[in-house]
């Protein structure tokens, strides 16, 4: 393991509990090293100060989207996340990511999250069946870039749990979804169009969406989900005054 | 009504209002640069067809727009949901487009001209 940094270790404080135990915090001392995460720090707690710290990850590289929490009242992906960039006065806080239920401690439910990616049509319409060749794309045409420009979403939840329209309104679908849902639309290999728009008009839809742009702000893959839905509700309107989609 | 459809009701009477705005506080500045009385507003108003249809156009973009954004804040802020906010909204509405068509009637209403 990396030099200890400094003789002070920082204080990190751990809101904990569940469904039937009330959140409270919990502070721990954790030494300080270099080049470490607030992913390392959790692991450290659960590892040498208390093996009942229940929290989530897998990749450790940013790559598949398990492990992101509120770090001092903002989300984040914590095993890209340095601890000395967001040590204040040598304390950190940490607690289960906002606007989904918590199971245990840092480990929350992402089933509602989940749930409504498959609500807002984000699924494949297929153009062809298997006995047919491959449909050429043109990386470069303009429907082509803007379904490249959401594609790399790791479904961390981040921007879901920045969103207040997801906190005031439980029927939302959130920018994550809504974002999916506009890089199909623009899939040239995606057949249904109008079950897209359909699926991301009604009482948890676009419509909803403040643009205050929370979602593209804390992306720690810095996709744009308002641009997406900004997409989508022009689509909508579109379809509204008549303009037919594919 | 759709979700969709009351998003576009709103977006639309945002579109009536706008130009309806800029026209209001034009005359309002151009008509009383040399100073003006209730009367003279009056004279001019009362039995004109113009003013009626501009100001009645206005308050019935305006009941609607009000309505529909507050029937939201009434969602998100204040968590009411279902019957409760559509009546609400809907009696928000109707008070305004009440206090509106008063207000519009009792100025453009009568008169000689
Ligand atoms: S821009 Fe829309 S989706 Fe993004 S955080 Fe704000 S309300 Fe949520
Ligand atoms: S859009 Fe960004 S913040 Fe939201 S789930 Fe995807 S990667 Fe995470
Ligand atoms: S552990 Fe996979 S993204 Fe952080």
């Amino acid at each position: 393991m990396a030099e200890v940094l400094q003789q002070d270790p920082m204080r990190v404080t751990v809101l904990r509990g569940g469904p039937g135990a009330p959140m409270r915090p919990e502070t721990f001392e954790v030494p300080l090293y270099e080049s470490q995460t607030v992913l390392d720090v959790v692991s450290w707690i659960q590892q040498n100060s208390d093996p009942t710290l229940s929290y989530r990850f897998a990749c450790r590289v940013g790559m598949c989207g398990s492990c992101a929490m509120m770090v001092n009242g903002v989300p984040r992906w914590t095993c890209r996340t340095h601890v000395q960039k967001v040590l204040v006065g040598g304390a950190i806080e940490v607690g289960p990511l906002r606007n989904l239920p918590v199971i245990k401690d840092l480990a929350v439910d992402m089933d509602p999250f989940f749930d409504k990616w498959v609500e807002a049509e984000g699924r494949h319409h297929p153009t062809r069946t298997r006995d047919d060749g491959i449909a050429p794309i043109d990386p470069e045409s303009a429907d082509r870039q803007q379904a490249t420009a959401g594609i790399e979403c790791i479904n961390c939840s981040v921007c879901y749990a920045a969103c207040d329209t997801v906190a005031g309104n439980p029927d939302y679908l959130g920018p994550a979804a809504l974002q999916r849902a506009w890089t199909l639309y623009n899939d040239e290999k995606n057949a249904d169009r109008g079950s897209i728009l359909d699926a991301v008009s009604g009482k948890g839809g676009c419509h909803f969406c403040h643009s205050m742009g929370s979602c593209t702000i804390y992306c720690p893959n810095e996709l744009n989900p308002l641009a997406a839905i900004a997409g989508l509700k022009s689509a909508t309107a579109r379809r509204f005054f008549g303009r037919r989609d594919r | 009504m759709t979700e969709f459809r009351l998003y576009m009701l709103q977006r639309l009477s945002a579109l009536v209002m706008a130009p309806f705005v800029l026209l209001h506080i034009g005359v309002m500045i151009y008509a009383i640069r040399d100073g003006i009385s209730a009367a003279e507003i009056l004279g001019r108003t009362q039995g004109s067809v113009l003013w009626f249809t501009f100001y009645a156009t206005f308050v019935v973009a305006v009941s609607i727009h009000a309505a529909l954004g507050l029937r939201i804040v009434l969602s998100e802020w204040a968590g009411l949901r279902g019957p409760t906010r559509e009546i609400t909204s809907l009696a928000i509405g109707l008070g305004l487009f009440a206090l509106g068509a008063n207000a519009v009637w009792s100025v453009t209403a009568g008169g000689t001209s």
